[in-house]
């Protein structure tokens, strides 16, 4: 450490060499990491637009190793030559997709009305329910992302048959919102403590209710908290399976679900799957480009002080 | 009550006694009603008095009236305070409506013996469902499953932390590899469970099986045996989830004081005693946060197995969750299967709560 180094001299050359390895390992890596995570992207991609012996030649590279044919895309009715015809299966998977967003946007979006009034009055004022402060009242509503869907499932089968909520849009929502309100509550707490009071004293003293101060001042500084809390809400809820498949059965059947019923049956050709799941995939991947800044900035919400 | 407020401004209240009367009169009115309603449809459901009803969505109705009423009676009675309250008030409603009654309803259903596709309703069942649970050897064994799945997230964190390290040191087109990294969390476990499980592992035509038969594995049978089937399963599902660890300990990293780091070199220390003796201690409240966070999705593992393996082969891969799935997809099986989450339940909140105590003393060590 003491040792001098100059431009050209042995130490500067093999401070060079260690520096330019170091350097190719760390890429190295990356480059494979970037493979592994998107490898079975572009495999969904390639095979959607595979023929069988393309498929069972393990061809990879279309133009190169295979010709690429409208196989998979013509099967759901979304091919170039299918797309101005009628087509079944277009029209139920369009409904399948049409569930899954209006689920989805609608849950969040309640999810994230909620999970903002809340967090706002955790974060601003002293509560005192029965035994419970806000302290506890925090606990509550975060500790429900503990609890396993599994144990909610089969009560809510029981109470929607009885409520005749089963198969519907609102019983969904009202489902999902519950499963991200602790994720939501967690962020926007954590957010709206970052903004400091005086701003809302300021619009008090000059004559506004608490409603009117939190609408006009900290809502818009808090906006970007609340479109993370959105953004990671949407992909939750556009990618949950497990109470859709229980609760749905006919018409409101969403993507996740369709998907997996394909799976199961034997006939499906592998085009068609892999046409399916990309169609399933793509809406998030766009908003994973797109977004990338706020799903990160709700990850790490309360994660970080 | 609001000894306890960040907002030192008093709004003066002056509330007459007529708006207050009327505040109460709502609420406890519109708890009558509700009453009135449950107790009506109680009495049809015993068959005493026929009302006509065909659902219990009056009771909803009348239980969606009595919590809005709720909460414009605070305003009523308690003006400013009212207001206060009316930001915590909706979603506390909300989450009681839809987890303690359901909660409540699932402790009754666990203790009868109910088959919803048999004719006849719900027996009372007693301790049945605990002495089948007890000698169930496939719940166990899922529970037992569910164990080695989480002890797959200590891998997981390692990895995440060395793409996290890689991430944050000097490096061009950081965000490009973020978003990429990023991505796999994106992604519908379903369709991952086609994508990878069903067509990348396919045994003939698989790229990876046959990127495994080029390096010498002459039988890539990823879901021959019960222990390779397990591995395979923990693989797929750390490939969705590593992006979540990663990027928590990404913005820890970042967040880390960096004279601390700059103080370690300049007194001579190497990259690895760096790690090991400042970045490493610095990074554990965020680890912590970041594993605990990720054990509690890890116990909620279902979609990819019950899509690729259905628990097989031999219940090798099952979760609870995937197993209580199947109960109740198979055989209608809903009191013993609410039973079996109801124990699943209270475990993990044992659990949880022995972990994070355990851990609560490395949680903060610099406060």
């Amino acid at each position: 450490m003491t040792q001098a180094i100059f431009h050209g001299s042995d130490a500067d050359l093999a401070h060079k060499a260690k520096w330019w390895s170091s350097r190719a390992v760390i890429y190295g890596v990356l480059i494979l990491w970037t493979v592994v995570a998107l490898f079975p992207i572009y495999w969904t991609i390639t095979t959607s637009f595979k023929t069988a012996p393309d498929v069972m030649q393990s061809n990879l590279i279309p133009f190169l190793d295979y010709e690429p044919a409208w196989l998979g895309w013509r099967s759901l009715g979304l091919s170039p030559d299918t797309i101005g015809a009628e087509s079944t299966v277009r029209d139920q998977f369009v409904s399948r997709f049409s569930n899954s967003a209006i689920v989805s946007l609608s849950a969040s979006g309640l999810a994230v009305l909620l999970g903002s009034l809340t967090g706002y009055g955790l974060s601003r004022f002293g509560y005192q329910f029965g035994p419970m402060k806000n302290a506890d009242i925090s606990f509550f509503f975060i500790s429900q992302l503990i609890l396993p869907p599994v144990v909610l499932a089969l009560p809510f089968l029981v109470l929607y048959k009885e409520l005749a909520l089963l198969d519907t849009h609102i019983g969904l929502i009202l489902l999902y919102t519950l499963t991200v309100l602790p994720i939501v509550i967690w962020i926007m707490r954590d957010q709206f403590m970052t903004i400091p009071t005086e701003l809302e004293e300021a619009a008090l003293v000059d004559g506004q209710g608490v409603w009117g101060a939190f609408v006009r001042i900290i809502l818009p500084i808090a906006l970007p908290g609340m479109i993370a809390a959105f953004v990671l809400s949407l992909v939750l809820t556009w990618n949950e399976y497990f109470f859709a498949s229980l609760l749905t059965s006919t018409s409101t059947i969403n993507l996740p679900v369709m998907v997996a019923s394909q799976t199961g049956s034997q006939g499906i050709s592998w085009w068609t799957m892999a046409a399916i799941s990309f169609a399933a995939i793509l809406p998030l991947i766009v908003v994973g480009v797109l977004l990338e800044r706020f799903i990160v900035r709700g990850m790490t919400a309360g994660a970080v002080k | 009550m609001s000894g306890a407020d960040l907002i030192h401004v008093v709004n003066p209240d002056d509330i007459s006694d007529s708006r207050k009367r009327f505040g109460r009169i709502l609420i406890r009115g519109s708890f009558l009603l509700l009453l009135v309603v449950v107790l009506a449809q109680a009495l049809q459901a015993l068959g005493v008095w026929d009302l006509g009803f065909t659902n219990w969505q009056p009771t909803l109705f009348a239980w969606i009236f009595w919590c809005v009423s709720l909460c414009v009676g605070q305003v009523l009675i308690r003006g400013e305070q009212g207001k206060r309250i009316l930001f915590v008030l909706p979603a506390a409603l909300f989450v009681v409506s839809l987890t303690v009654i359901p909660l409540l309803l699932g402790v009754a259903i666990a203790f009868s013996d109910w088959n919803l596709s048999s004719p006849t309703g719900p027996k009372f069942a007693g301790l049945g469902n605990i002495q089948r649970m007890l000698s169930d050897p496939f719940y166990w064994n899922a529970l037992v499953n569910m164990a080695w799945y989480t002890l797959g997230v200590l891998v997981e964190y390692a990895i995440a932390f060395g793409l996290a390290l890689l991430l944050s040191s000097q490096i061009r087109a950081r965000r490009f590899f973020r978003v990429a990294f990023l991505l796999p969390l994106m992604l519908s476990p379903v369709a991952v469970s086609w994508m990878i499980g069903k067509s990348m592992l396919e045994f003939r035509f698989g790229p990876i099986s046959q990127l495994a038969r080029a390096l010498g594995w002459e039988d890539p049978a990823f879901f021959a045996s019960g222990d390779l089937a397990r591995i395979t399963m923990s693989v797929l599902d750390a490939w969705i989830f590593i992006p979540f660890m990663m990027i928590m300990l990404l913005a820890g990293l970042q967040a880390l004081p960096t004279e601390v780091i700059e103080a370690a070199r300049v007194d001579g220390a190497s990259a690895w005693q760096t790690f090991r003796k400042v970045i490493f201690p610095l990074m554990l409240p965020v680890s912590l946060t970041a594993i605990i966070v990720r054990i509690i999705f890890k116990l909620k593992l279902a979609d990819i197995v019950i899509n690729i393996t259905a628990g097989g082969p031999g219940g090798a891969t099952d979760t609870v969750t995937s197993f209580i799935f199947r109960e109740y997809r198979d055989r209608s099986n809903v009191g013993y299967g609410t039973l079996l989450a109801m124990f699943y339940l209270i475990i993990i909140i044992i659990g949880l709560t022995g972990l994070i105590r355990g851990l609560g003393r490395w949680m903060r060590p610099y406060s």
